[in-house]
């Protein structure tokens, strides 16, 4: 039996219960999120079921929601069970004053570069990385500048205010 | 240590090994990176990677940017095949807009894909052989990358970053002349390519030089992340275009080229096989091109007036194409919110984009995921221990491009 969104919806649920929320299909990849806590739990357990088998991690990066208060930070993975070919995307959410997340190092080998360049340009702090630090950014630079309250002029601005050119 | 090296006195505070800088400017590295080795003698003790020295911020840049004018950022990631990645942005784009194209687009977007991939691997091999020494195989090869350019060159009007084809298919349908270039392409390649294995494939010095270095295991590879002909060298056959098809894929006959250790002759082996795989994928595509008839055969593109440019002769004379026209320029169309994964195989592995839209003009998050960027951290692992020498081919063979390791 081929491996569908819906058994890993229920494998998860089975698992874990009420903490894993936001089960969504957008464009056929089943997405959802969990406590940041638990996010190494999670990712073990898909790594580790027998019917999961999610091993092979695709992409990880971040997202900044300045909006949400308390859940400004996203961290995103994508992994891949190459054996049934099912790919899911697994969100961990971070308030922006103490950005600490498991660093999935030690699960994917590949993760090592995905977050430091998440590090490098949102700032999210990966527990127990082994060596996290700037990998496209100068080592001085000060801030992280995918962050929204770093905003580029806007070339499709709707409020033709001058100020952004400097002759406000 | 190596049992050979001079003893030092106990508690000596000298170092026994030598720092090298390899790069940032080096002629082996073939872009902007720099590799800092601990050496003892000639043999690597240690190694470490650092990158981002064209990093240009190309995902904020595109927080920014309407979909149309992020193209123009795609080019500029792995350069050696810029269509494909084009084409990936396009097809993510797609996705995104819920935009069907027709038949005849995908075709020749695959033709133009393996173009670029065949573009791709034949730097990648060709600058193999220099660096292991062979000169001749590189400059050989490198007139007909200059016929895919002047195929490029017809479609679109450029030659290394392309910006070809649009939201929904090309900018204008290919002319007679590119279909000429690309006949000839198709029948003078194949002897090229012959005489360019028998240069490498079973040469003794080319053999020696590459067997046994820079190895890596199936699982290490995958727990790597790392994919495409690096990947399928180690023997794993996960490819893209079989596993997801995009752009049609599923109607073309074509095998997965596989090695077995992973190391650099196996690269070199599995990047030269996929290449005739290519060329079967061009001749297949190009035959169904042909069998389109008449007003079939004159389609180019889909229709999706929101992003794809109208004529210019109606942007003249017609309210609704000057309409169209303005909010493309000026980049005034709401894209619809959603988040959209999509990938491609791209010449060096799953190349994917994750795009973020909140309902606004440009996209809220971009992000690239970079084949190279991911499997580069592995070159550590690869020639720990090994000669000086080796770790000059093994970069060569993991086809590293500074642009894709940057973003």
């Amino acid at each position: 039996m081929s491996l569908t969104n819906e058994i890993i919806k229920q494998r998860l649920t089975e698992k874990f219960g009420d903490p894993v929320t936001g089960f969504e299909e957008s464009y056929g990849l089943l997405s959802f999120e969990a406590p940041k806590e638990l996010n190494l739990k999670v990712l073990n357990f898909l790594y580790d079921d027998e019917q999961l088998k999610f091993r092979f991690l695709t992409d990880l990066t971040g997202v900044h929601y300045p909006d949400k208060a308390g859940r400004e930070l996203a961290v995103v993975y994508h992994l891949h069970n190459l054996a049934d070919n099912v790919r899911l995307r697994f969100k961990v959410f971070t308030g922006i004053s103490q950005p600490d997340i498991y660093t999935a190092t030690g699960l994917f080998s590949g993760a090592n570069w995905m977050e430091r360049e998440t590090y490098d340009f949102l700032g999210v702090n990966f527990v127990g990385h082994p060596n996290l630090k700037r990998i496209l950014n100068v080592e001085e630079m000060d801030y992280f500048p995918l962050r929204k309250e770093f905003p580029l002029e806007d070339q499709t601005r709707i409020d033709k205010d001058d100020e952004m050119f400097g002759r406000g | 240590m190596s049992e050979h090296h001079i003893k030092l006195p106990e508690g000596s505070i000298e170092k026994t090994t030598t720092t090298l800088n390899l790069g940032p400017t080096h002629p082996a590295t073939h872009g902007v990176m720099q590799n800092i080795l601990e050496l003892d003698g000639e043999r690597i003790v240690s190694t470490e990677q650092t990158i981002g020295y064209i990093h240009r911020a190309f995902e904020k840049l595109a927080e920014r940017r309407p979909l149309a004018q992020i193209t123009t950022l795609t080019d500029r990631l792995n350069y050696c095949s810029s269509p494909l990645n084009n084409m990936g942005w396009h097809l993510t784009c797609e996705k995104l807009l819920g935009v069907k194209t027709p038949k005849r687009v995908d075709y020749l977007r695959v033709i133009i894909m393996e173009l670029a991939r065949i573009a791709d691997h034949l730097i990648c091999n060709s600058i193999a052989g220099v660096d292991a020494g062979a000169y001749t195989g590189f400059l050989y090869v490198m007139q007909y990358r200059e016929l895919i350019y002047e195929i490029y060159e017809e479609v679109c009007g450029a030659r290394l970053t392309t910006n070809i084809g649009r939201i929904g298919g090309f900018e204008r349908n290919f002319n007679d002349i590119a279909f000429r270039k690309l006949e000839k392409f198709l029948r003078e390649y194949p002897k090229v390519l012959k005489e360019f294995e028998n240069l490498f494939q079973r040469n003794r010095i080319f053999m020696e030089r590459t067997m046994g270095t820079g190895a890596i295991s199936a699982e290490r590879a995958l727990n790597y992340g790392f994919t495409g002909p690096n990947l399928r060298a180690a023997g794993v056959d996960y490819d893209v275009r079989v596993h997801t098809p995009y752009s049609s894929y599923e109607d073309f006959q074509f095998n997965i080229p596989v090695g077995t250790t992973g190391d650099n002759y196996d690269r070199w082996l599995v990047r030269e096989k996929e290449m005739w795989e290519s060329l079967g994928i061009i001749e297949q595509a190009y035959q169904k091109v042909q069998e389109f008839k008449g007003a079939e055969a004159e389609v180019y593109h889909a229709d999706v007036p929101e992003y794809y440019l109208p004529p210019k002769a109606d942007v003249y004379t017609k309210m609704e194409a000057l309409i169209w026209h303005f909010k493309i320029i000026m980049g005034e169309t709401n894209i619809p919110a959603g988040e959209v994964y999509h990938s491609i195989e791209a010449a060096n592995g799953e190349l994917g984009f994750y795009l973020i839209s909140d309902g606004g003009r440009t996209p809220y998050r971009l992000h690239f995921r970079r084949p190279c960027f991911v499997y580069y951290q592995a070159y550590e692992e690869l020639i720990k221990g090994s000669m000086l020498s080796d770790a000059i081919m093994t970069m060569s063979s993991l086809n590293l491009i500074a642009g894709e390791l940057d973003a």
